[in-house]
C-alpha cells in the first residue's frame, strides 16, 4: 500500500512539529526518516499511524483519504521505540493480542491464531520463548516480539518509531540486516524514524532527511550521501570539516574568509601531503592521531587555526609516519560548496 | 552488630561500608531510637488493642455473643456493610475515571481538579456532614422540595451513604493518579493500533497494570468507610436499629455505660481493621514484587 501525506502541519503549543510536510511512500518501500531529535520526524510516523492528528494536511492510503481514521482502522502495524509490549501478558499473549481482540465475525479460530502466532515466532526466532513475560526477554528479543505483534494482524503498513534506538550497538547491528532482510520477504510498505544515519543509509530503499519539522531531502541513501542539496544534510549524513571558503577562478580554494561561501569536506577526502602539490591546499600542524580501528583518525590545526579532522587508511598512515606536532599540507580532494544565498 | 565487629571481618561491599560509615549511628542511639519507637507503638496502638479484646470478653463468651447478636448491633452492622457497599463501588468507578482523566490527559482546570479530590482529606468529616444537613436538612437548601416529594435524606440511610461517600472518595483516585502518569501510553497505544476498542484496551491493557494500586486504593476506601465517625455522626440522628452504624453503636454503648457490649462491637471493627491491614500488607508486598520487576526491566531498556 502505498502513503502519501500531504501538507501536514502540526504544532504543539507553540511550537510548529511539522510545517508544511509533504512525502509520497511507494507500495513496498522501506523508507527512512532520518533527523535530529526535534525534528519532527517521529510526529509524522504516528501522524500517518493514526495515533496523532495534524493541524492541517491530509493522508492518503492508496490515494484513499484517511485522514480521520483512527489507528484501529488504519490497519497499521506500529512498533514502538521502548516495546510497549504487555507487561503481564507473554509473549504468545502479546503476539495473539491483535488477533483475539477481533470482532467474533472476522476472528480467527483458537487454533489459527495459535498457528499463526507459532509462524511469527518461527520468523523472529523465539520458538522457545512463547511462555515467558517481557520482562524475561533481553532488550532485542522484545523488539522482535513487538514486531510479530504488529505483523500478527496483517497489517497494510509497518511504521517503527526509533526500533533499534535502545538496544546496544551490537544487537543493533544484527537487527537491523534482520529488519532488511524481513522486508525483502514480506515485502509491506514500511516506515522507520531513527536518528542514526549510519542506519538509515544501510536499512532503506529511501531516505527523507528532516529538519526542524521540515523534509530537507528524499532519496535513495546513494543519492543523499552524495548529492546532498542542503548544508544540513551533507552535515547530518556524516562527519565534516566546515570551512569558509571562496571561489577562485571556478576553482574552489579554502581560505579563511569571513564573508566566504560555506566549504564542506568529509574528512576522507582531505589528504595529507609533506609536500603541496599545486593544487589547492593548506597548511597545518598535527595535534592528535587515533589510529584504533579501520580508519586512522588525524586532528589538525590549520594555518588560521581551525581544527581540521582528517581521515585515511591504515596503509596511508603507515606510508606517512606521521608525527605529532609535525607540519604538513593538507590536499582536498573533493569540496561541497554551498553558496550564501542569504 | 556490624559496627562492634573489628573491620577486617565486614563483609560488605565497598559501597555498602561507605554509606555505613557515612550514614550509620553508633549502637547506642540506635537502640534509643528503636526503643522509642517499639515503647510508643506498645502504648499506643498495642495496648489499647489488647484492652479492646479483653474488655469485650470481660464478662465471658456468652456475653460477647449476645452484644452482637442483639438486633440494634446486627442492624448497626448491616447498616456499615450497607454503607460501605454502596460507597465503595462508586468511589472506585469515581476514583478510576477521576485519575484516568488526570493521568493520561492534559485539560483546562486540571489542577483544580486535582485539588477537589484532595477536599474531603482536608475538611473536617463533621464540616462534611454539616454540609449535608444544610443541603438536604429540613431547614436546608433543598429541605422544603425533598419534604413535599416524602424523601428523606437526613437521619435516614441516603445520608449516612452520602456522608460515607464524601469522606471517602480521595483514596482510589489518589492512589492510582501517580500509577497513572507514571505508566504512560504506550501500552494503549499500541493495543489501539492492534485493532482493540476502547472498552478492550481498557479491560485487557490498562486495568491489569493498574489492578495493585486499586486494590490498595479500595481497601484503604473500604477501612475508611467503616469507620467513619464524624460525617455519619452528624446526618445519622442515631436512630437504634434504623441509622445506627457500628462506630455510632459503639459510642451509645459506651455513654449507656454497657462497657462489654460496646467493647464486643468495637472488636469486630478492630478485627475489621486488622484484616484490611493483613490484605494491604499482602497487597503492597505483591505490588512492590511486580514494580521491581517492571523496575528491572525499564532500568535493563536504559542500559540495553
Amino acid at each position: 500500500m502505498s502513503i502519501e501525506a500531504k501538507n501536514i502541519s502540526k504544532k504543539f503549543g507553540q511550537f510548529a512539529a511539522l510545517d508544511n510536510v509533504s512525502l509520497k511512500i511507494p507500495s513496498g518501500e522501506l523508507v527512512a526518516l532520518l533527523g535530529p531529535s526535534g525534528s519532527g520526524k517521529t510526529t509524522l510516523l504516528r501522524i500517518i499511524a493514526g495515533l496523532e492528528f495534524a493541524d492541517s494536511g491530509t493522508i492518503l492510503f492508496d490515494g484513499e483519504d484517511t485522514t480521520h481514521r483512527t489507528a484501529r482502522d488504519r490497519r497499521v502495524g506500529f512498533v514502538f521505540q521502548h516495546y510497549a509490549l504487555f507487561r503481564h501478558m507473554t509473549v504468545f499473549e502479546n503476539i495473539a493480542f491483535g488477533l483475539q481482540v477481533r470482532p467474533r465475525n472476522v476472528r480467527p479460530s483458537k487454533e489459527q491464531i495459535h498457528d499463526k502466532v507459532h509462524e511469527l515466532l518461527r520468523l523472529i526466532q523465539l520458538k522457545n520463548l512463547a511462555g515467558r513475560y517481557p520482562s524475561q526477554l533481553s532488550g532485542g528479543q522484545r523488539q522482535r516480539v513487538a514486531l510479530a505483534r504488529a505483523l500478527a494482524v496483517e497489517p497494510s503498513v509497518l511504521l517503527l518509531d526509533e526500533p533499534f534506538g535502545s538496544l546496544d550497538a551490537k544487537v543493533r547491528l544484527e537487527l537491523r540486516r534482520w529488519l532488511r532482510q524481513l522486508h525483502d520477504e514480506v515485502h509491506i510498505t514500511s516506515v522507520f524514524v531513527t536518528h542514526d544515519q549510519e542506519e538509515a543509509l544501510e536499512v532503506s530503499d529511501r531516505v527523507a532527511v528532516m529538519n526542524e519539522g521540515r523534509i530537507e531531502q528524499v532519496g535513495s541513501p546513494d543519492e543523499v550521501y552524495h548529492h546532498p542539496n542542503t548544508p544540513f544534510v551533507y552535515n547530518f549524513l556524516g562527519s565534516v570539516n566546515l570551512f569558509h571558503g571562496r571561489m577562485d577562478d571556478e576553482t574552489p580554494a579554502i581560505q579563511e574568509a569571513e564573508t566566504g561561501d560555506l566549504v564542506y569536506v568529509r574528512p576522507h577526502l582531505l589528504e595529507i601531503q609533506r609536500q603541496p602539490n599545486g593544487g589547492s591546499h593548506f597548511r597545518a600542524t598535527i595535534k592528535h592521531i587515533n589510529s584504533a580501528g579501520p580508519l586512522v583518525k588525524v586532528e589538525a590545526l590549520s594555518e588560521w587555526g581551525a581544527p581540521v579532522q582528517v581521515e585515511m587508511s591504515q596503509e596511508k598512515f603507515h606510508e606517512l609516519q606521521l608525527a605529532k606536532e609535525e607540519a604538513v599540507f593538507i590536499i582536498p580532494k573533493e569540496l561541497k560548496v554551498f553558496h550564501k544565498a542569504l | 552488630m556490624a559496627t562492634t565487629l573489628p573491620l577486617s571481618t565486614r563483609n560488605f561491599s565497598p559501597a555498602r561500608r561507605v554509606a555505613t560509615a557515612a550514614t550509620g549511628e553508633s549502637a547506642a542511639v540506635r537502640w534509643v531510637l528503636i526503643g522509642l519507637a517499639v515503647s510508643f507503638l506498645t502504648l499506643f496502638i498495642f495496648l489499647p488493642l489488647a484492652i479492646v479484646f479483653s474488655q469485650a470478653f470481660a464478662k465471658g463468651i456468652g456475653v460477647y455473643w449476645a452484644s452482637l447478636l442483639e438486633p440494634d448491633a446486627l442492624s448497626a452492622i448491616r447498616l456499615t456493610l450497607l454503607a460501605a457497599g454502596i460507597a465503595v463501588p462508586l468511589n472506585l468507578v469515581f476514583g478510576v475515571a477521576a485519575a484516568w482523566a488526570i493521568g493520561k490527559f492534559e485539560f483546562f482546570g486540571k489542577s483544580l481538579l486535582i485539588t477537589l479530590i484532595d477536599l474531603p482529606f482536608s475538611v473536617s468529616p463533621v464540616v462534611a456532614g454539616l454540609i449535608y444537613v444544610l443541603l438536604f436538612g429540613l431547614q436546608g437548601v433543598l429541605g422544603p422540595w425533598l419534604s413535599r416529594h416524602d424523601l428523606q435524606i437526613i437521619f435516614a440511610v441516603p445520608g449516612i451513604v452520602l456522608a460515607t461517600i464524601f469522606v471517602t472518595f480521595p483514596f482510589v483516585a489518589r492512589e492510582l493518579i501517580p500509577l497513572l502518569q507514571a505508566q504512560g501510553q504506550e501500552e494503549e497505544e499500541a493495543a489501539l493500533a492492534l485493532g482493540a476498542s476502547g472498552w478492550q484496551t481498557f479491560f485487557r491493557v490498562s486495568l491489569p497494570n493498574i489492578k495493585w494500586g486499586l486494590l490498595y486504593g479500595v481497601i484503604l476506601c473500604n477501612a475508611r468507610a467503616m469507620g467513619e465517625f464524624g460525617a455519619v455522626s452528624v446526618v445519622s440522628g442515631h436512630i437504634r436499629g434504623r441509622t445506627n452504624t457500628m462506630p455510632l453503636h459503639v459510642e451509645i454503648l459506651y455513654n449507656e455505660y454497657q462497657f462489654s457490649a460496646a467493647f464486643a462491637v468495637a472488636s469486630v471493627l478492630a478485627l475489621l481493621a486488622l484484616a484490611t491491614l493483613l490484605v494491604k500488607t499482602v497487597v503492597e508486598w505483591r505490588a512492590r514484587r511486580q514494580q521491581a520487576e517492571s523496575a528491572r526491566w525499564n532500568g535493563e531498556e536504559q542500559i540495553a
